[in-house]
């Protein structure tokens, strides 16, 4: 099954279980989790349910597209669920059929394991899948996101979509997979694989770097001032992603990284708690909505 | 009476395999501790568990709690009964307080005052009445990382599935979240299904049947035997792990062995990167040849049966190839690094905030190595490889290698400093200064190896105390307490006669020229003193050491640590022997009278006024050379009791607290010189003689 037909499959699976289907975000982001669609719903008590394929930069892991394993941006296939539905894991392991993966032939497991991201103040609890030894799903029950406590719980599937084609396709090479008949990830992400490493690790303008994320941090409080979330999000996710460029490129020391983190941290918090607020002022208007529908 | 068997299963979404076996235990523990507390018989108790269940099967358990007849005692005679002879209401009061009636009541004298009585029958409730109960029983289970789930209020292990509790054939009601009791349960995750159990002793053979093998030990077995089985076919050598064992144990419900191979060529990769990307990563064995050789196979355990058993190993192969392939690219790329420039790096990694960064520390580190290797019996080579492992040993930590397989510290920096031209000394040192890594580990072999370890530990710890960082109750962020451990051991397996007092100030003074700490400098000594005497004295009770003689022989300090343990190991084999107590009870004397002994003088033999006094002077005069001569402790004990006549006719004759100021100063300075040579031994007045 090649790349475009495992996406369709999954959406089309949690599609079927209730879920919006969204459409990737567009600001660079270093992981699923970090999506409004995540991030800023899993807080308040609304429910939600979500899937969406959300292409992931990680500067650091960037390799000029020589390493088979490794790269600058891989993509997520996210599923948020809150609250966490009772059957959850089949439905999850009903995806692994649906993408022709059949229990019985291999060796599933849920190996422990705690999910922490310090720098936007989560923590939550769950496994890493195991297909046949290897990690192809990372399963969360949120406890925290912001600093604030979840309540309900949201639960999070994230597949690795390259890792999982690699078992399917039986590739070596990330770059030998198949995305649609004809053409392969060299085709589509080499040359950029190559770019953004070159410009990561050598290129990269430092000081304007470090520029941006001093006036994006502003602008970050400044609109959460004015109550507005959304835009103020966007620039917290533009400065965790220049902090990340500078982390890659060498150009923070240890003692600075802790403050840089930091600095993200509280970005996350108040942002975390501006939408709880804003969300309180239109009176969860989801959840009110799923109340009435109950008692129709 | 008849009996019932009770079956309880909680069944839950997979538990991190390193809570299992406590939480079981804790499950029978609790279990037990209710039926006893409420008086509820039974027969034996079994526990069950895999990773998505944890089972309890009780067998023959009474129907009912034990009746309990007792004779319970009211208040006094004249206060129940008013001036006509009636009940008064203290009397109604005590006998409905004890579901009885006036009736009832009785008196009995004691120690001359009659006092109101009632016997008292409690009828043992039923106990499926009581069973219900059990549910706080499995709420309260502990566990060290709880989760909430959906909108449930509860923080469990992971979320909680189904309930079984059966009572013979009969459901014991209860519900937690949304679960009810009932008598499902499910089978392997894959290869069973749904069951049901007509009767509690149905459990084991049902979910056998359903591809779970739910005795933890049994499963362990079948693990074993495997993995034997694979030995004996291929010739090969299977460490079986014990940590690594439990782990998989409680990772799968139906285990399979199988193995995998992979490519020769990265046998070339050190040893220990394979078998931590096998083990640690992969939670996979090692195989080695009959000769211990590292061999290009690995050793797992699937959650199923043998069917597509290829398909698995595939798959794990290939997961084990890329962990290779990148540990090999990695292991190139440290090829072109030099050591010097690694070294520089270390400025930039911050070790503690408080503390600073690792190069400040290293460099604190390398004085005071080379300050010990003074103290000590070192041959100068030994000497100038100390320097140098201290200025290097922690280069490795920021080569790819170490920053990919963090488990791997030390190991690849003796590695690769011997590639880079060091001496075998120096690299050895560096793996050996981390040493011993877990109680279990041996301590470095090589003096230089043990000098940078006690020189690293003891600058970490005295850098905790020193911003504040003390161990408290279960909290030891930094394993200060395993390294103190360390530093002993290692002075006790080294025998070095150097004192741990001096050690620790040399240390300290370190620390306050780094200007790190946050109080008293002799406010921090007192305190890593009594943290290290508690280390010594865990040390001494494992060793089978009596409580008061580990008091005794820590009554002066710690001093040399190999003497202080011989001294422990001498006092506690000795404590049987038939003069014991007396020899303790003469010493202790001259311990105790010393204690009022002001300002020591002079001894003036002019003022002996008796025979006896003599002798025991010209005994202090032979301890005084004899010590000066290097001294077994099993020849400085004899001596200590081979005092005891000349003590004991001393106090038959003596009387030491006269009038004459002159004379009891005089004898006072006699037995405080002499108490003095005691207390170095031990305090021997701390030890309990009977």
């Amino acid at each position: 099954m090649n790349i475009q037909n495992m996406i369709l499959t999954l959406q089309k699976h949690w599609s079927d279980q209730g879920c919006i289907l969204m459409q990737a975000y567009d600001v660079e982001k270093g992981a699923g989790t970090m999506s409004p669609y995540t991030f800023l719903r899993a807080i308040g008590p609304e429910p939600w349910n979500v899937a969406y394929v959300e292409p992931s930069r990680r500067p650091a892991d960037g390799r000029y597209g020589e390493n088979p394993n490794r790269l600058y941006q891989h993509h997520q296939f996210q599923v948020i669920m809150k609250p966490s539905p009772d059957n959850i894991q089949e439905l999850y392991l009903d995806s692994l059929k649906a993408l022709g993966i059949n229990p019985l032939e291999h060796d599933i497991r849920f190996v422990e394991d705690n999910w922490e991201n310090p720098s936007l103040g989560c923590a939550g609890l769950g496994w890493e899948v195991w297909l046949d030894g290897m990690e192809i799903t990372q399963f969360t029950y949120f406890q925290q996101v912001g600093g604030l406590e979840c309540k309900p719980v949201s639960v999070e599937i994230t597949y690795g979509i390259e890792r999982l084609a690699s078992y399917i396709q039986d590739k070596e090479n990330v770059f030998d997979l198949e995305w649609t008949e004809g053409f392969t990830v060299r085709d589509i992400f080499l040359q950029p694989e190559y770019e953004h490493s070159k410009y990561t690790f050598e290129t990269s303008n430092i000081d304007m770097l470090f520029n941006l994320f001093t006036i994006y941090e502003q602008e970050a409080h400044q609109q959460m001032e004015n109550g507005l979330v959304h835009p103020a999000y966007d620039y917290v996710l533009k400065c965790s992603h220049v902090f990340n460029l500078l982390d890659a490129r060498g150009a923070i020391s240890v003692t600075e990284r802790t403050g840089y983190i930091g600095r993200c941290r509280n970005l996350a918090r108040k942002v975390a708690k501006t939408f709880y607020d804003e969300r309180e002022k239109l009176g969860f208007p989801i959840l009110k909505r799923e109340e009435t529908k109950d008692h129709e | 009476m008849s009996k019932r068997d009770l079956l309880l299963e909680i069944g839950l979404e997979e538990m991190p395999a390193r809570f299992i076996t406590d939480t079981i235990n804790q499950l029978e523990q609790k279990t037990t501790d209710w039926l006893k507390g409420h008086k509820i018989a039974f027969e034996v108790i079994s526990n069950y568990s895999t990773p998505r269940r944890l089972a309890l099967l009780i067998e023959g358990i009474s129907e009912a709690q034990e009746d309990i007849h007792e004779e319970a005692k009211g208040p006094a005679k004249k206060i129940v009964l008013d001036d006509k002879g009636e009940w008064s209401k203290a009397a109604i009061g005590f006998t409905k307080s004890q579901g009885a009636s006036v009736d009832d009541i009785y008196f009995k004298e004691i120690n001359g005052i009659e006092y109101v009585h009632v016997k008292k029958f409690i009828k043992g409730k039923e106990t499926k009445v009581l069973l219900p109960e059990l549910k706080q029983v499995i709420t309260d289970l502990y566990f060290p990382k709880n989760m909430r789930w959906a909108d449930n209020e509860l923080k469990y292990v992971r979320p909680i599935k189904w309930l079984v509790a059966l009572f013979g054939s009969e459901i014991i009601p209860f519900s937690i979240t949304d679960v009810k009791t009932d008598r499902y349960s499910f089978g392997h995750r894959f290869l069973g299904e749904r069951i049901s159990f007509d009767e509690a002793s149905d459990y084991v053979q049902t979910l056998l049947s359903q591809f779970v093998i739910v005795n933890a030990s049994e499963r362990k077995n079948a693990i074993i035997s495997q993995i034997e089985n694979l030995m004996e076919e291929n010739d090969w050598n299977i460490p079986m792990d014990e940590n690594l064992l439990e782990e998989v144990n409680n990772l799968v419900e139906y285990p399979t062995v199988l193995f995998g191979k992979f490519e020769e060529t990265y046998l070339d990769l050190p040893e220990q990167v394979l078998i931590t990307s096998m083990k640690e990563h992969q939670r996979y064995f090692p195989v080695k040849s009959k000769d211990g050789k590292l061999l290009p196979f690995f050793v797992t355990v699937r959650n199923g049966d043998h069917m597509h058993l290829e398909t698995v190993a595939k798959g794990n192969e290939k997961v084990l190839r890329a962990r290779l392939s990148d540990a090999s690219f990695f292991y190139n790329e440290d090829q072109k690094l030099k050591i010097e420039d690694c070294l520089k790096k270390l400025n930039t990694v911050v070790y503690h905030e408080e503390i600073g960064t690792l190069s400040k520390k290293n460099a604190r580190v390398q004085e005071f190595a080379n300050q010990i290797a003074g103290l000590i019996n070192v041959t100068e080579e030994e000497k100038i490889a100390v320097n140098r492992a201290a200025e290097i040993c922690k280069f490795d930590l920021v080569t790819n290698m170490v920053y990919e397989f963090p488990e791997l510290q030390g190991q690849m920096g003796e590695r690769y400093a011997l590639q880079k031209g060091e001496g075998e000394l120096v690299a050895s040192a560096i793996n050996e200064h981390y040493m011993p890594r877990n109680s279990e580990d041996q301590t470095p072999p090589s003096n230089v190896g043990a000098l940078l370890a006690i020189a690293d530990k003891l600058d970490t710890i005295s850098s905790f105390f020193a911003i504040g960082k003390i161990p408290s109750g279960s909290q030891d962020p930094y394993a200060l307490r395993r390294q103190a451990s360390g530093i002993i051991q290692i002075l006790l397996a080294k025998k070095w006669t150097v004192s741990f007092e001096e050690i620790l100030t040399l240390s300290l003074k370190l620390v306050e020229q780094a200007g790190i700490q946050k109080k008293d400098i002799e406010e921090i000594q007192e305190e890593l003193k009594t943290f290290f005497k508690l280390r010594i004295k865990h040390l001494l009770q494992e060793k089978g050491i009596r409580y008061d003689i580990i008091e005794a022989v820590l009554g002066g300090g710690i001093g040399v640590v190999s003497t202080l343990v011989k001294k422990a190991v001498l006092l506690e084999q000795s404590k049987d022997n038939p003069d014991f107590k007396e020899n303790m009870e003469a010493l202790s004397r001259v311990l105790n009278i010393s204690s009022k002994a002001g300002q020591v003088k002079e001894i003036n033999t002019e003022l002996f006024e008796n025979e006896y006094e003599k002798t025991l002077f010209e005994q202090l005069q032979l301890l005084d050379t004899s010590l000066n001569a290097m001294l077994t402790e099993e020849n400085y004990y004899e001596l200590l009791i081979s005092l005891k006549p000349a003590i004991n006719a001393y106090f038959d004759h003596t009387m030491v607290m006269v009038e004459n100021e002159e004379i009891k100063t005089n004898r006072l300075s006699l037995l405080a010189s002499l108490a003095k040579y005691i207390v170095n031994f031990a305090k021997v007045n701390e030890i309990i003689v009977k």
